[in-house]
Parts: C-alpha cells; sequence; structure tokens
C-alpha cells in the first residue's frame, strides 16, 4: 500500500499514449504530429484556441477518427487499428463537446444503459425490463453522487443543460473506466454546477487518468497537474498550470484575454 | 373510471413508458375479443389475409419504429418464408406447425446474410442495399427449381396442426392464425421492452453515445434486423397456409412497398399501429378489387393524404390527442 503509493508518486504510470498522431482533413492538417501521455491518477488538460483541435485529437485517441498518422496505446496495448466500441470496453471512455444523453430515456434509464454492459445484461431480448432493476442501486449511488437525486425520474431532454453535462459524466462514470476524456465538461454551466463538476473530476482522478478539454482556466489552474497547450493542430506547450501560463508563446495565444 | 385514469397517469409518471395502464389493458381485450368474435360475421378468408398482413407490418415496425432502419426489401423475408413454408409442407409433407417455423427459420437466415451488408450503411444507402438484395432474391426465386417459376407452388395441403387438427376446417385455420398473430406480437412486445431493447432504444437516440458506452452497435442492428425478419416470416409462412400457394407477388418489391405503406398509415414506433394499417389497406384492396378504378390510386391518395395530415399515422395521431393522453397512452416524438 505505502510502496504503491510511493511508486504512484514518483513515477506514475503512462495509461494513455499517442506517438506522432496527425490527422489530415483532405490538404488541411488538423492534427501534426502530437506526442501525448496520460498519467494516471493525474488530471490532465488539453486547452488551446478554437480549431486548434483539441476534439480531434479526442476523436483520434478514442478511435471515432482514425489517425492519418501515428501509434495510440492504451495500457501498454497498441489501439491504433482498433474501433471505437472495443476501445471504450477495454477503459477508454469519453463524453462529447455537445452534451451526449439518451434525450427521452429517464435520468434513471440513462445510467441503466450504460451499466447493463458491465453487468451483462445488454443481449437479453427474452427478459422483461424489471430484470433491469437489480441496476437501480449503483445507478442512484452514481446519480446522487453527481447531485440528480431529484430529478432521476425526469426525462433527460427536459432536464437543463448543466445538469444535462451532470448526466453525461454519471453515465460515463458507470462504466468504471480506466481513463476518462471528458470534451469541455464545464462548458455553459452555472457556477454551481463547475464547483460539482470540479469536486467530481477531483475525486474520480484519484484511482484513473483523466484527461479534460477545458476554456476555464480558472478550473484548469485549480485541478489540473498537467497540462498541453495546442495550437493549430500542434503542441505549443507543456507542463503543469504555472510554467505553461508563464510561456510567452502561450500567453500570446490567448492574447491574455482568457487569463484568469 | 376516473380513479382508475388517475391510478394509470401515477403509474407512468414513476416508472415512464413501461408500466401498462388500466385504458390499455380495457382497450387491448376489446380488440382480442372482437377478433375471437369476427369470424361469425366478417368472411374468414379476408380477417386471416389482414391478420398475415398485420403481423407482417408489425414485424417491420420492429425495424423502422423501434430501431430506426428503414428496410425497402422485406417481401424477401415474407416471400421467401411462404416459398419455404409451402415447399416444406408439400413435398416434405411437414406438419403445418414445423412448416411454419421452417419458413421463419429461413426467413431469419435471409435476414442475417441481408442485415449482415445492409447494416454496415445508413439512411438511403441501407433502404438501397436491402431492395437490391431482396430483388437478387426475387430473381433467384424465378429461376430456382423448387419456386416453380411464374407459377408458383400451387395447391399447398393446410395439413393438420401437431398431426390431429384438420386446417380445411376454417375456423380451426382462422383461430390458428389469430394465435400465431398473437404470440408474434407478445414476441415483438418482449422484445422491444427487454434489455435488449432499452439498448436498441438508446441507439436510436444517440447513436454516437451508444459506440462510447462500449455497444458495438451493429450486432444490435442485425439482432433486431434478424428477428424483424423471422417474424415477417412467420407472416409469410402463415399466409401461404391460408392460401395455399405461394408466387412471386409475396417477393416482388411492390409487397416491399406496402408494407412501409401499412406502418406509416397507421403510426410508425406504435404497437398497434401497423395492425391498423393493414387493416386499412386490405380492406381498401378488397373492396376495390371488383371496381374499374385501379386501387393503388386510391392507395396512393389515402397515402398522401395521411402523410399530410396525420404525420404520425392513425394510431399515432391519437396517442398524442387529448383523449389518448387521457386514457394514458404516449407517443414518442
Amino acid at each position: 500500500m505505502s510502496l504503491d503509493q510511493a511508486k504512484t508518486h514518483e513515477q506514475p504510470r503512462v495509461v494513455l499514449s499517442a506517438r506522432g498522431l496527425s490527422k489530415t482533413f483532405g490538404s488541411f492538417d488538423a492534427v501534426k504530429n502530437v506526442d501525448i501521455d496520460v498519467l494516471d491518477a493525474r488530471v490532465h488538460a488539453l486547452i488551446g484556441p478554437n480549431g486548434a483541435g483539441k476534439t480531434t485529437v479526442f476523436n483520434l485517441l478514442t478511435k471515432f477518427l482514425q489517425p492519418t498518422r501515428g501509434t495510440i496505446s492504451l495500457l501498454g496495448t497498441d489501439i491504433t487499428g482498433l474501433a471505437p466500441d472495443r476501445v471504450a470496453r477495454m477503459g477508454l471512455v469519453r463524453s462529447f463537446q455537445i452534451s451526449a444523453v439518451f434525450p427521452h430515456l429517464s435520468v434513471l434509464d440513462n445510467v441503466r444503459v450504460a451499466l447493463q454492459r458491465p453487468n451483462r445484461l445488454a443481449t437479453q431480448f427474452w427478459k422483461p425490463m424489471s430484470s433491469l432493476d437489480r441496476l437501480n442501486g449503483r445507478a442512484d449511488e452514481l446519480i446522487s453522487a453527481v447531485g440528480l437525486g431529484k430529478e432521476r425520474n425526469a426525462i433527460a431532454a427536459d432536464l437543463s443543460y448543466g445538469r444535462k453535462r451532470v448526466l453525461e459524466i454519471a453515465t460515463t462514470l458507470a462504466l468504471d473506466p480506466k481513463v476518462l476524456l471528458l470534451d469541455e465538461p464545464m462548458a455553459g454551466m452555472g457556477q454551481e454546477d463547475v464547483g460539482v463538476i470540479a469536486e467530481i473530476v477531483r475525486n474520480v482522478a484519484r484511482e484513473r487518468a483523466v484527461l479534460m478539454v477545458e476554456h476555464n482556466l480558472k478550473v484548469v489552474a485549480d485541478i489540473c497537474d498537467h497540462v498541453t497547450v495546442l495550437q493549430r493542430g500542434e503542441i505549443l506547450a507543456e507542463g503543469d498550470y504555472a510554467t505553461v501560463s508563464e510561456d510567452p508563446r502561450v500567453r500570446t495565444a490567448y492574447m491574455g484575454t482568457e487569463e484568469a | 373510471m376516473t380513479d382508475a385514469i388517475d391510478t394509470a397517469k401515477t403509474g407512468s409518471a414513476a416508472a415512464p413508458a413501461r408500466s401498462v395502464g388500466t385504458a390499455q389493458i380495457v382497450i387491448l381485450a376489446a380488440g382480442l375479443l372482437f377478433l375471437l368474435l369476427a369470424p361469425m360475421f366478417l368472411y374468414p378468408i379476408f380477417l386471416m389475409k389482414l391478420l398475415c398482413f398485420a403481423l407482417f407490418a408489425c414485424a417491420f415496425n420492429l425495424l423502422l419504429g423501434y430501431t430506426g432502419l428503414l428496410s425497402f426489401g422485406h417481401a424477401a423475408f415474407f416471400g421467401g418464408a411462404a416459398y419455404f413454408t409451402a415447399h416444406a409442407v408439400k413435398e416434405w409433407h411437414l406438419t403445418p406447425e414445423f412448416g411454419l417455423l421452417l419458413g421463419a427459420a429461413g426467413a431469419a437466415f435471409l435476414g442475417l446474410i441481408i442485415g449482415f451488408f445492409a447494416i454496415r450503411r445508413k439512411g438511403i444507402y441501407f433502404a438501397m442495399i436491402t431492395l437490391a438484395l431482396s430483388q437478387m432474391f426475387y430473381f433467384f426465386c424465378l429461376q430456382a427449381e423448387f419456386t416453380k417459376g411464374e407459377d408458383g407452388i400451387q395447391s399447398v395441403p393446410r395439413g393438420h396442426l401437431f398431426g390431429v387438427i384438420d386446417l380445411l376446417v376454417p375456423t380451426n385455420m382462422y383461430y390458428l392464425v389469430l394465435a400465431v398473430f398473437v404470440i408474434g406480437l407478445l414476441i415483438i412486445w418482449r422484445f422491444i421492452n427487454s434489455p435488449f431493447g432499452m439498448i436498441l432504444k438508446s441507439i436510436r437516440e444517440n447513436e454516437q453515445r451508444a459506440i462510447s458506452l462500449g455497444y458495438s452497435v451493429q450486432y444490435y442492428k442485425l439482432g433486431a434486423f434478424v428477428m424483424s425478419a423471422a417474424l415477417a416470416g412467420l407472416a409469410g409462412g402463415l399466409k401461404t397456409l391460408v392460401f395455399q400457394f405461394a408466387t412471386l407477388t409475396d417477393v416482388t418489391w411492390q409487397m416491399s412497398g406496402e408494407v412501409i405503406l401499412m406502418t406509416l398509415l397507421g403510426g410508425i414506433g406504435t404497437l398497434i399501429g401497423p395492425i391498423f394499417g393493414a387493416g386499412l389497406v386490405v380492406t381498401l384492396q378488397n373492396y376495390l378489387a371488383t371496381s374499374d378504378f385501379p386501387v393503388t390510386i386510391i392507395t396512393g391518395v389515402v397515402f398522401m393524404v395521411c402523410v399530410l395530415l396525420f404525420r404520425r399515422g392513425l394510431i399515432g395521431e391519437f396517442y398524442a390527442s387529448r383523449l389518448g393522453r387521457k386514457l394514458g397512452f404516449e407517443h414518442r416524438q
């Protein structure tokens, strides 16, 4: 135990790593030669101006897009050629920039859908819906963990934007992923929800790796251990927040406007 | 009664879309009672034809309404199974129940092949692949030995159900058709209200999200496709026993179009909508069969009126109406 802790403090394990990652759309290089290492039990932020290629990097890492060049490995396994659902089953789970919930399902059902596969309750077409009730305990835990207890039976489409994002995080956590990729989890949220999510991310990262795209630099400063700055598809700077924010190139890229 | 409606309402609020309210049960029971008594005052052959097409439309709706896949080749399963069942009972002398099961199994196998290729594409491309492959099957049926080409398989014996019940007695045949129809509906109902059905629903709602949760959506779509094909096959086999022949008519692309029409008319994504759609189309065809006026023009006009005025289909509009919602029905948008 103490040895483990000492280990993670000194030499955190690389769980997700990409080398020479590139993506070309026609003649446009969206991502150029990006190397990235995501460490276990750390929050890693990916920041950069609009159009820097952050979401494309996310899509490449989760295999929703096939990279033009480069390799990706997850927990030591090469996943460059695998399908996105396969990668998700290996423990790399993402959220989406535009909130991705199942709009006509209730909050409870949204979370239960995520729990069905790991609990081997996804393919039974002969069992009644009530067989899913045994997932309720775990689902309710997740729902109250993100503070959606009151909205448990609400239809997802009726939730506010911020609450939908919170729900999406709950469904992502339901898979107990090893690596979490969160695409702007706090965009468009009220201050209260931002606090809730920051707290959740911090907690989650005790046991797993988190890579997040985030525009709110205050949040980045508060909870992220490591920051990668992208610009025009290339890595501009890397390091902890203090180092990165002092970098003159980063300051120029942001033109001081978004400085918190 | 008001109490009953209130309970139905609160019930559905506590567990959305899962509870069956009192009003629904009453309506379903009335429908079943009607079908049980119908042969006393309606022509049995007409009723049996209607039930076969109703089951076909419900099977089709399993794919379109509950999975969001528009197949334009379902005639291959309906008509294919008609040939399989006809061949099995006529040449192999199987009892009708095994003939029906064999027809459904054959349709499921065809569904596996056609579905395997089609689910790789979406939307109009999906529809075109199913159309192309079902047309290939049509030409196979035209050329193959056992289908007897243009003649079709004629004078198919109805035989004895389980070796004892003589199906040449119209009442016996009618109740077999009704029983198979009800079983088919129950299978569909269970399928869409099961853990598997839940994943299908989530895929239809947000496919990307389902993938990111680790679901191999292709397998789920293929599963729904095969189930839909098998049930369409069950309907086709049943029709063969009723009419005692299997011909090319049931594998044509027009038949694929007709089932789409029935489903749209009745209401996509409602369990009983396609039954009414099929009822309407079959009734129109029956009553206009002797008139000089071409039936297709009438059904075409009905279809256009439906698309312009009742976009959700007859039953879909009823569910969405104030009366429908009062009775505790829900219609998903």
